[in-house]
């Protein structure tokens, strides 16, 4: 059963998208909302924390939340999808099971 | 009514923000509806199920027997991870103990606490068909 | 597919209440359907009608309230969490003997029974919170 994980924390100011990582299994979707988005981009401190996670899993942002914070999807980390809400609702489907890290 | 996998996750320090509290205020209720519950602590959530819980300086009622209370609702699946206490200076001998009787082994108490380590909880986490967070 | 909601924080302190408001528009817009939208914890503060914002903000609480009216929504405040934090239905601040109500239209006052039920009931359970 494939889950979709919902982080909405920055990884520089909780644990929880550190936790969410640790607890996902192959196959999982992971989604990036609210202030979690700050992730998205190329060249941060948990950028390869990040990438680890993508080589088995894959990984979404909620655009509106990235560019709410001032951040254009050009700088996002190769192979990081982009998805609106209709995108976010899709997510919940594709996945059997979804958990929030909040 | 049918029964569904449930798992109420708990990450969280209590008294410091009332989510624990209102966390274990859901899960009593859930025990009405039969189903398959379990509990997770894991990161701060650990701090939920210590014993020795003293909350006469903070102004607050100190609900730590709730959890003690859980057996006897049929809850009896509370997993705590272990690096989650290992990163906090913690061991099981932290932790209150936590029981179920079991009605088909002559009333017997049985440990409701399972350790798991961080791959085992990821499987559990896995299996839930309801996971809520708070 | 049929989805419940849960919502535990309040309007404004934090982006919980803006994304599930969003979320479940999306979920309409697609044909699914919405079982339920509990809010518990702070979440409570998204069902009263004394909310004034500013006239440039947004007012989640009456959104939640049009979104619920236009789509028969359930939207289900927690009786336990709205009686910690003074979000009254008129039957119940009369139990309770006080003097007034401050429930929006759209939103009932029940037990958190609803939830859980909603869990059983759906196909998936989202939660929003902090």
């Amino acid at each position: 059963m494939a889950m979709l994980h919902i982080v909405n924390k920055s990884p520089f100011e909780r644990v929880s998208f550190r936790s969410c990582l640790n607890h996902a299994k192959p196959g999982d979707s992971i989604l990036m909302i609210e202030d979690a988005a700050v992730a998205a981009i190329e060249g941060t401190s948990f950028t390869e924390k990040l990438k680890e996670a993508m080589t088995d899993k894959s990984v979404y942002v909620l655009g509106g939340d990235l560019a709410a914070r001032g951040l254009s999807e050009d700088r996002m980390i190769d192979g990081i999808k982009s998805v609106d809400y209709a995108g976010f609702v899709d997510l919940t489907v594709e996945n059997e099971t979804t958990q929030s890290w909040l | 009514m049918s029964t569904k996998k449930f798992m109420f996750v708990n990450r969280k320090a209590p008294y410091g923000t009332v989510y624990a509290l209102e966390s274990l205020e859901v899960v009593l209720i859930s025990a009405a509806f039969e189903q398959d519950v379990s509990l997770a602590f894991l990161d701060d959530g650990v701090y939920q199920i210590t014993k020795g819980q003293n909350t006469e300086g903070i102004g607050q009622k100190n609900f730590s027997s709730t959890y003690k209370a859980l057996g006897d609702y049929e809850i009896k699946k509370l997993y705590v991870e272990k690096e989650s206490l290992e990163e906090r200076g913690l061991t099981p001998d932290d932790l209150m103990d936590l029981v179920w009787e079991d009605e088909d082994d002559d009333w017997a108490e049985k440990p409701s606490i399972i350790l798991v380590d961080r791959a085992e909880m990821a499987d559990v986490m896995a299996e839930q068909e309801v996971t809520l967070s708070f | 597919m049929k989805f419940t909601i849960m919502i535990n924080e309040g309007p404004y302190q934090h982006q919980s209440s803006d994304s599930a408001l969003q979320f479940a528009r999306a979920v309409l817009a697609q044909g699914h359907e919405i079982f339920r939208v509990f809010f518990y914890h702070d979440g409570v503060y998204n069902g009263t009608r004394l909310s004034v914002p500013p006239a440039d903000d947004r007012q989640l609480q009456k959104e939640w309230s049009e979104l619920a009216i236009e789509h028969n929504l359930d939207l289900v405040l927690c009786i336990a969490a709205a009686q910690r934090r003074g979000i009254m239905d008129a039957d119940e601040a009369k139990r309770q003997g006080l003097d007034a109500d401050n429930i929006i239209e759209g939103f009932r006052i029940s037990g958190l029974g609803q939830l859980i039920e909603g869990g059983i009931q759906s196909d998936r359970t989202i939660v929003f919170g902090d």
